[in-house]
């Protein structure tokens, strides 16, 4: 294990910084360019696990424990969020039959 | 030192796969890497408790519900109608200037050349279980109440309407 742990050391910080701002960039361009209302979630889950993972690395650097505290009520709200959003997509698909984000666009008026 | 990179090179690869892959099972399989990718993140941290939940809450739970809820649509086939290419490219302009705002902001952050050294036992479930029913005792027991509240939420809006409502 101290092996492992000995890998992480010299990576600066803002290393870590870059990396989960591509990945949460990438989460906000398959909202964007995806009409899968189920792909769209996937993309919020990966932006979400992106600041998880900010977060631990800024935990780890401080040596404060707070911040993967967080990040485990972080995870703790994303399984609520995935359960009542995947009931929504259902019953929207039972309505439309169609899981197209298009289909929501009634909502509008 | 070499690993991390290794491992962020992986992670953005699967990233990019899972939001552009048409077929949505494939997308859901490639989330699946990003999402190991990023435990092995976790265990790079010394961070073993969130290595252990993000396995089994992420890649074991949220997933299968995904993975469920696909197969119980019938969706996984190339059904998708993609977006016209003029509102792909916005998007992904959109995205790139997201990204560049960052790192623009990050330009000028001070410490640049920190490293994350991390004191190694931070992140172990003895320490952190001493935080978590400590200080977040109250945080914790309101997220029980979120999931209750959550888990009725799912069962009430999936729920077939009968003729009485």
């Amino acid at each position: 294990m101290d092996s492992i742990i000995q890998n992480i050391q010299g990576i600066p910080l803002n290393h870590y910084l870059i990396f989960c701002s591509v990945i949460f960039a990438i989460g906000v361009i398959g909202v964007l360019i995806r009409r899968n209302v189920i792909i769209i979630m996937m993309s919020i889950e990966l932006m979400l696990n992106s600041v998880n993972l900010l977060l631990a690395a800024f935990s780890a650097y401080r040596g404060d424990a707070s911040g993967q505290v967080f990040v485990f009520f972080v995870m703790a709200l994303a399984a609520a969020e995935v359960a009542v959003g995947l009931a929504i997509v259902i019953m929207v698909y039972r309505n439309t039959k169609s899981v197209d984000i298009e289909s929501l666009s009634k909502l509008r008026w | 030192m070499g690993i991390f990179y290794f491992v962020a090179f992986l992670s953005v690869f699967f990233a990019l796969m899972t939001i552009f892959t048409k077929n949505p099972v494939h997308s859901v399989l490639y989330l699946v890497i990003t999402f190991f990718t990023f435990t092995v993140h976790y265990i790079l941290l010394n961070a073993q408790f969130l290595a252990v939940v993000n396995f089994i809450v992420y890649m074991g739970a949220i997933m299968v519900l995904f993975l469920f809820v696909l197969m119980l649509l019938n969706l996984n086939k190339d059904t998708e109608p993609m977006k016209s290419t003029l509102v792909k490219v916005m998007g992904a302009i959109a995205g790139m200037c997201l990204l560049a705002t960052f790192l623009g902001a990050f330009r000028v952050l001070e410490g640049q050349n920190e490293y994350v050294t991390g004191n190694t036992d931070v992140g172990l479930v003895k320490n952190l279980g001493k935080v978590l029913f400590d200080e977040f005792l109250l945080p914790f027991e309101l997220s029980s109440i979120l999931l209750l509240t959550a888990m009725i939420g799912a069962i009430l809006l999936a729920k077939k309407e009968t003729k009485q409502g």
